[in-house]
């Protein structure tokens, strides 16, 4: 594939995860603060947020497990993964955090269950698909081209 | 590199528990021209600033922005720390959080918190701080007007006061 068809291939894969509501401005705002003094900072965060809700998600699974569940520890873990995928623009995961604040206030456990996978699945979506955008990049630095804005 | 005393970069001292957002921070800030230092709680604040010194500090701090929600010492407790601080009661402080509770934006407010911003900050945040850093370093004079009142608009801007003359 040649440099102007990998660079049409990226901004149309860009541009469909905008629309398909896997990314908000927020990235946006990410890809803007990158320049030649940082040229790597939306790779840094983003894997900053692969980290940190690898963790959280690991955290939640054992909470839920517990005998007595600890709802306020689950929401505190919810409201650092809501607060991370805001922070990168990853609202479909940021909207299932939502949801799923409100299932511990009610102390609903099979609420907080369904939404655990349900954070799960897109958090995975996410990064497939964040990793496959990174990948496109790649590829066009590696060929020479600048990444389209 | 020799700078003359008006070119000095604004330092701002920003605090946040999350090193996702501790990032973030500090790239906007440092967009913006502005020198940072980021530490990951109120207390570690409280050490950069020297204020466990019996306020003795080496450093100028201009502008402290916090992140509400943090373990042990809130940023609404850093504020009320901050304030009640004769050495460094005049440093405005900005406070940051993710959660738009209309009643804790007006707390902080009341009680010296020059912004309150939603999260994810953005640039055009940050943009409104400069006024504050160039107000303190032209004034001679601390004699602070804050205008209140109760609403607070769903999106981004601080809420506005009334009338209340601070001596």
């Amino acid at each position: 594939m040649d440099l102007v068809q990998l660079q049409r291939q990226f901004v149309d894969y860009r541009t469909s995860l905008y629309h398909e509501g896997f990314l908000d401005e927020q990235f946006t705002q990410l890809q803007e603060l990158q320049d030649e003094n940082n040229p790597d900072f939306v790779v840094e965060v983003v894997s900053l947020f692969f980290e940190d809700s690898e963790r959280l998600l690991n955290e939640l699974a054992r909470a839920l497990e517990q005998q007595s569940i600890d709802y306020k520890r689950i929401d505190a873990h919810v409201h650092q993964l809501k607060g991370s995928s805001s922070s990168i623009g990853a609202q479909r995961v940021q909207k299932v955090c939502i949801a799923f604040r409100n299932y511990c206030e009610e102390q609903n456990v099979e609420g907080c269950l369904k939404c655990l996978q349900q954070v799960r699945h897109e958090y995975s979506l996410v990064k497939t698909k964040l990793e496959s955008l990174f990948q496109l990049e790649q590829q066009i630095l590696t060929a020479g081209g600048s990444i389209p804005m | 590199m020799v700078m003359a005393a008006s070119e000095t970069k604004f330092h701002v001292l920003a605090v946040d528990d999350t090193l996702i957002d501790r990032k973030l921070i500090e790239k906007l800030l440092k967009t913006s021209s502005y020198q940072v230092t980021a530490v990951d709680s109120g207390t570690k604040a409280l050490e950069f600033l020297g204020l466990n010194n019996n306020d003795h500090h080496d450093v100028e701090v201009n502008l402290i922005i916090t992140d509400y929600c943090m373990p042990g010492m809130t940023g609404y407790d850093l504020l009320r720390k901050i304030k009640e601080s004769s050495s460094f009661k005049d440093i405005p402080v900005v406070i940051m959080s993710s959660d738009n509770i209309p009643s804790r934006i007006n707390r902080c407010l009341e009680d010296g918190a020059e912004e309150f911003f939603l999260k994810p900050v953005q640039l055009s945040d940050v943009n409104k701080l400069r006024p504050h850093l160039m107000k303190r370093r032209t004034q001679t004079n601390v004699n602070k007007r804050k205008a209140m009142d109760e609403i607070v608009s769903p999106d981004r801007t601080r809420a506005r006061y009334n009338e209340l003359e601070v001596k």
